[in-house]
């Protein structure tokens, strides 16, 4: 009799678990066969040697990651731009994010679609509106006929990349940042104010640590695909600018060194990975010192 | 040096002339007039949307008057924004900050002011040792429990030695029984600091137990305003006598004015009543009401065979509809031919028979005209 209960908690509890499969099995499928397997791939890959024809051929050597140091530029060249789009995605992100969830009023649905509607056009039509609104026909032409001279050179230039990284990533800096301030509680900025911090002090201490979940969310997501970018340097930078991304198409497109390429791959990767954790350790740090208190 | 003094004890420390705010065309406070003395906990008492919340807000700052002039410890302060007034706020759902432990959140208004890294640390072990949090200071804000929530928000506000202590329903999220404490022991903190108190309830009963002062209000205008006793026994008008603690109500004619005044009831019978010290003063003719606290009247079990009234008292057959029994008080509801039904709360002390009526009982209900008030409508 004792055991009464628990023998008829036992079938719940197994089909408690069966759901649970059932619902985690799709997205582990999908994970396990589009990321881990090829990861794994690349892994393997990245040790092996070009075959002659191109392509893979097994072998187990370190060469590959010895040469990456021959891409330095590529990899230098992306993270730089990364790290800039990103801090000005968040500097012009966060004024606007402000605006939307505090002072936008009933205009903040109009501005929110607003904000949301160039994704409604595909990425590569937006990016070509910018080839053409840069180019040589575009701003430097209007800027000639009202007399500037010489006509400046927009396109192909690091600048041109930085308009169109931060015209296409923007919102996704803008709506966790968003979503952050529209449900910081108001009551603690008058509280703040009440307590004798002025606008400034009040922003700095209670709004800014209050939305920095979303501000680090926000980077986070601009920053990563940022660094994996290879229409916005192709396009916009003519090339001419190299990074990462257009290193890995050539190395596997046009060079067919797959294992050289894989090697690449991986080191992006890293280079991701401990970009980010360094990030997250330092935004992680920086806020549990804030709250300890000095008693 | 005596008139100095006089001026001490009677100085007003949080004064309106003429306040008023409006939004949109929405009045929230009417043309009041308020004075608060140096040193008294003072209570804004009134149903939600009577503006009492808005005049806390505009004493703190966070709201400016559409007209009028507000002036704190004699110094107007109109314009000036709430980081510069010396007023601070307990909130009501406290407006803790969730990124700073308990010690921070403390500490927050010194911080501003640039006070000494050692002066903070001393000054907000004291102000947690006042509210009995002393070793709370690294404790997160959300493990606390409602009441200790509570507390950081008076610590955070009293460290900074405000002139004034605004109050927003700060009892509102806590239990009953944590209330009644939390009652008391914001009557003691107040005498121990000495700090002036504006203090914004809808419930009578809080305000009733803390306040030197109450100022009850109702549609953005001030009712009444006096102590809890005048408020109670010597209430103005009918919204105050019901607001604060219940009555029974019978309107009717007037047919004198009066210190005794007299009432023709719609059935007919003329109640005596008296008329309170702070009266409006009322037409003969005009409809009027006479009010009559529930613990006021009396119950016996020899019921009259008819209704005797006249200026000394009213004695009444009447019928138990239905009796609750409550332990120290018993509640009756009495229907009478002569005024229909009344409410009657006798209490049951030692010494007097546990005389509890049940339904249907024949009783006499009777009281002293002067315990009953003639009111307006």
């Amino acid at each position: 009799m004792v055991q009464g209960p628990a023998a008829v908690a036992a079938p719940g509890r197994g089909r408690g678990r069966a759901v649970t499969a059932l619902l985690l099995t799709p997205t582990s499928l999908w994970y396990l066969l589009l990321l881990l397997v090829p990861l794994a791939i690349l892994i393997v890959f990245s040790f092996g040697e070009r075959s002659p024809v191109g392509g893979y051929h097994p072998g187990l050597t370190l060469e590959n990651y010895l040469r990456l140091p021959t891409r330095q530029a590529a990899f230098v060249n992306t993270l730089v731009l990364a790290v800039a789009s990103t801090a000005l995605c968040a500097l012009l992100g966060y004024p606007l994010a402000y605006y939307l969830a505090t002072r936008a009023g009933s205009r903040r649905t109009l501005l929110l679609i607003l904000i949301a509607l160039p994704f409604l056009t595909s990425f590569l039509i937006r990016t070509y509106a910018w080839f053409t609104i840069l180019g040589a026909n575009g701003i430097p032409a209007i800027l000639g006929a009202l007399g500037v001279s010489p006509r400046p050179v927009l396109l192909n230039t690091h600048f041109a990349i930085l308009i169109g990284i931060v015209y296409n990533y923007l919102p996704l800096m803008v709506f966790p940042l968003y979503v952050s301030l529209e449900r910081l509680d108001k009551r603690l900025l008058e509280a703040s104010k009440d307590l004798g911090a002025g606008r400034w002090a009040t922003f700095r201490q209670v709004t800014l640590p209050l939305s920095a979940p979303g501000l680090i969310s926000g980077a986070l997501l601009v920053f990563i695909p940022m660094m994996g970018e290879y229409i916005i340097p192709n396009m916009l930078g003519g090339g001419k600018v190299f990074f990462v991304g257009n290193a890995l198409v050539d190395l596997f497109l046009q060079s067919r060194n797959w294992p050289f390429g894989s090697a690449a791959a991986i080191g992006l990767i890293m280079v991701v990975l401990i970009t980010v954790s360094i990030y997250l350790f330092l935004t992680s740090r920086g806020r549990v010192q804030r709250e300890v208190s000095q008693l | 040096m005596a008139g100095q003094s006089q001026e001490r004890t009677g100085q007003t420390d949080v004064e309106f002339r003429s306040v008023t705010k409006r939004f949109g065309a929405v009045v929230a406070v009417d043309d009041v007039d308020l004075r608060i003395r140096a040193g008294s906990f003072y209570s804004l008492l009134g149903p939600s949307g009577c503006g009492k919340t808005t005049s806390l807000r505009m004493i703190a700052g966070f709201e400016d008057p559409t007209a009028g002039e507000i002036f704190i410890g004699g110094e107007p302060v109109l314009g000036v924004p709430p980081y510069r007034r010396q007023v601070n706020t307990v909130f009501q759902h406290y407006a803790l900050f969730p990124h700073m432990d308990v010690g921070r959140n403390v500490g927050y208004g010194l911080r501003q002011r640039r006070v000494p890294r050692e002066e903070q640390e001393r000054r907000v072990q004291e102000a947690l040792d006042l509210v009995r949090l002393s070793a709370y200071g690294r404790r997160r804000v959300w493990e606390l429990s409602g009441g200790q929530q509570q507390r950081v928000a008076l610590a955070r506000a009293l460290i900074n030695h405000p002139t004034v202590l605004l109050l927003d329903e700060p009892l509102g999220a806590l239990d009953l029984k944590l209330r009644k404490e939390m009652q008391l022991e914001l009557k003691a903190l107040q005498h121990q600091v000495g700090i002036t108190f504006v203090y914004v309830t809808h419930d009578q009963e809080e305000a009733i137990t803390m306040s030197d002062r109450i100022a009850v209000m109702r549609d953005g205008r001030i009712q009444q305003e006096g102590t809890p006793t005048e408020l109670y026994d010597e209430p103005a008008n009918r919204f105050v006598a019901s607001f604060l603690g219940q009555s029974n109500f019978f309107e009717g004619e007037l047919l004198e004015d009066g210190e005794l005044a007299g009432v023709r009831t719609a059935r007919g019978l003329i109640l005596w009543g008296r008329r309170p010290g702070s009266r409006e003063p009322l037409a003969a003719g005009s409809r009027a009401t006479v009010a009559i606290r529930p613990e006021r009247i009396s119950l016996a079990g020899d019921p009259p065979a008819d209704a005797a009234v006249d200026r000394e008292t009213a004695t009444l057959p009447g019928r138990v509809l239905q009796g609750t029994y409550l332990g120290d008080q018993s509640e009756y509801q009495i229907e009478t031919d002569a005024l229909g039904p009344l409410m009657v709360r006798s209490i049951n002390s030692e010494g007097l028979p546990a005389a509890h009526f049940g339904a249907g009982a024949a009783v006499r209900v009777a009281w002293r005209a002067r315990s009953s008030l003639v009111l307006g409508i």
